[in-house]
């Protein structure tokens, strides 16, 4: 995990929305007295959504007086972990996973599909600042490889037609259909069910 | 096959409601307080009697794990936490039970929360699973609602919390001890044990860690009572499993079935059977990326659980089962997930931090052959000099797959060498 703060960037300042105020309160009060700092994670979650994707130092010196922390021990915390950005990053974040069960599905396709529509490489983010582009270890959607998440969203089951068809649509301001992108529910065996039919049968009528 | 009205988890797919009113129609929160009045000791007799071993990995009994904790809770509060870091290359079980079926999970938690003393519980979920969480943090909304949880759960008496923390991208807060760090806010870096967790776990106070799958079994197997549990499977390797294959399967998909399924059966039933064919099999990885890659002739009769797989020097871990066919280049299929432990490593341990990243470089070798046939005995040096050496598992995890690819592919590393040695003269 490479990561350096970058000390150029953000230096102006921060404080979280009143929303995000609120929000923060209910995550410290998950935890004891006296143990504010296990709401770390959380709170520079809130404050990675609020400051558009990314932590900046103003950001992270913000949450740690909030917790009453010294500095270190959140920049130590934003370093450790792979979901806080410590550079700015597009609008749309597509993270696609490499790992084998991806791999051995197409995903070579899948990164090849997002580098040429996108014309970036891996870490790198488009002129225009709507995509950046990353590779990731793997995301747990392993059955409906090859796969990518999108912001908050897994796009599975994907070939290189879909991935395209997934980009353009973000880029023009649509929104694709997450999950499994062919005629499948989640998990189930793409050539139909071998277990509980009659309970899946039943739920579908009853629907 | 195991008959549907033996599965614990009937809206695997999600096919029906997810939320309380198709939970309790599936059978979730029926007496939920009647089994709280058994006690404390009951609840941890049964689920030691039925023979559930952790479904996060390691495979330890879980009532014996429950059976740890102090008997009397003192001064320092009792914690349950719920490892939903699923992360494990190949393993997507945890993330069906969080979307489908959230709350055989919640009340899993209460029941096991109660048995060793706990009045709080954590859920650590991976941070990727946003939509999950989503999912999850409404079936706790719901449950505190109609008073499952919260000052008087189920009407026992018993105050009970749950509560959602969100990781943040870390294969190594999977380690107990790691996750536990950080629940507490500080970079997810396992700790020496002893002490262990049971003793000093959260802030220091005793803990339980245990794995989704773990704890949402546990209401249906006091329902239905021990024996029912211990008489699916085999001794030792008891009750029902959820299975993820993917790969070169014709039809990847999840499946809860009977411990013990053999794995040509659990492939050709459910997952359509491998691509081209049982012949066009080359390998399968059966538990997730830290367990050693089993060659096809091992794969024709090895039954899936902890001790059929062990025989063969491989493991059920979390049972997430990689097929390969004859395409594979299995060189390149084993260099990527060292680079994947190589990227995780948290960098505490020399051996790990370092070796892993000589076991990447040197697979990288390998894949292409431009290496020297001694190497390959090097290279298995290494990671018998990184196993064992380190504070948790992930250097062992690191190691196993170098060492299974070794031991079942040598000739097909030698011929590579040999290989790029004439295309070189050449």
């Amino acid at each position: 995990m490479n990561k350096v703060i970058d000390g150029e960037m953000g230096l102006d300042s921060f404080s979280f929305s009143s929303q995000n105020k609120d929000l923060a309160e209910v995550e410290i009060a998950k935890y004891p007295e006296g143990r504010k700092a296990s709401a770390v994670m959380p709170l520079l979650e809130l404050a990675q959504r609020q400051n558009g994707g990314w932590l900046s130092r103003a950001a992270m010196d913000y949450v740690a007086e909030t917790l009453d922390m010294p500095f270190i021990k959140v920049y130590e915390v934003a370093t450790f972990y792979t979901m806080y950005n410590l550079k700015k990053v597009g609008k749309f974040h597509v993270q696609v996973c490499t790992n084998l069960p991806c791999w051995l599905r197409g995903s070579d396709q899948v990164v090849d599909a997002c580098k040429n529509q996108l014309n970036i490489s891996f870490g790198e983010t488009s002129e225009d600042a709507m995509f950046t582009l990353t590779e990731v270890e793997c995301l747990g959607a392993c059955v409906n490889a090859p796969m990518m998440q999108v912001n908050d969203d897994y796009y599975e089951d994907l070939n290189e037609v879909s991935t395209k068809s997934i980009l353009s649509e973000l880029a023009s301001g649509n929104s694709p259909k997450p999950g499994s992108q062919i005629d499948r529910k989640s998990c189930e065996p793409i050539g139909g069910l071998t277990s509980l039919i009659q309970q899946s049968k039943e739920a579908i009528e009853s629907k | 096959m195991l008959k549907d009205n033996d599965r614990i988890f009937t809206n695997l797919y999600g096919h029906s409601e997810r939320f309380l009113s198709g939970a309790r129609l599936r059978g979730d929160w029926e007496g939920t307080g009647n089994l709280i009045k058994k006690g404390k000791e009951s609840i941890i007799n049964e689920i030691k009697e039925s023979g559930l071993r952790g479904r996060g990995g390691a495979g330890f009994s879980t009532g014996l794990k429950w059976s740890f904790m102090p008997k009397d809770v003192g001064e320092r509060p009792h914690y349950l936490v719920i490892n939903a870091d699923e992360g494990e290359p190949g393993t997507c079980k945890d993330r069906e039970i969080m979307r489908h079926e959230p709350h055989k999970l919640l009340e899993g938690c209460l029941l096991a929360g109660f048995a060793m003393g706990a009045h709080v519980a954590y859920i650590y979920v991976r941070g990727e699973f946003y939509r999950e969480i989503e999912v999850l943090q409404h079936a706790i909304n719901e449950a505190y609602d109609a008073d499952l949880i919260g000052d008087n759960a189920c009407n026992s008496g018993w105050k009970f919390d749950v509560y959602v923390h969100r990781g943040s991208g870390a294969y190594i807060c999977g380690e107990e001890t790691a996750l536990i760090e950080s629940l507490e806010g500080k970079k997810g870096q396992p700790r020496l044990k002893p002490p262990f967790p049971a003793n000093a776990g959260l802030y220091g106070c005793p803990t339980t860690v245990n794995n989704v799958e773990s704890i949402a079994v546990v209401p249906e197997i006091l329902r239905r009572g021990a024996s029912w549990f211990s008489g699916l499977g085999r001794p030792n390797n008891t009750g029902t499993k959820l299975f993820n294959i993917s790969g070169h399967v014709e039809q990847p998909c999840t499946v809860e079935e009977e411990m013990s399924i053999p794995l040509r059966e659990l492939i050709e039933k459910h997952a359509g059977g491998v691509r081209g064919g049982w012949n066009n099999l080359l390998a399968v990885i059966p538990g997730g990326a830290s367990v050693p890659v089993l060659p096809r002739k091992l794969c024709d009769n090895v039954l899936m659980d902890f001790d059929s797989l062990a025989e063969v020097k491989s493991g059920l871990g979390t049972a997430a089962v990689m097929v390969m066919d004859k395409s594979t280049d299995i060189v390149a299929a084993i260099a990527r997930l060292s680079a994947f432990y190589k990227h995780e490593s948290c960098g505490q341990c020399t051996p790990c931090r370092e070796g892993t990243g000589w076991m990447y470089r040197m697979m990288e070798r390998m894949v292409t052959g431009d290496a020297k046939i001694e190497e390959i005995d090097l290279l298995e040096e290494v990671t018998k000099q990184v196993e064992g050496h380190t504070i948790c598992a992930l250097g062992d995890a690191a190691a196993w797959p170098i060492q299974g690819l070794i031991r079942h592919f040598r000739p097909e590393m030698e011929d590579r060498i040999s290989q790029f040695k004439s295309t070189k003269v050449a």
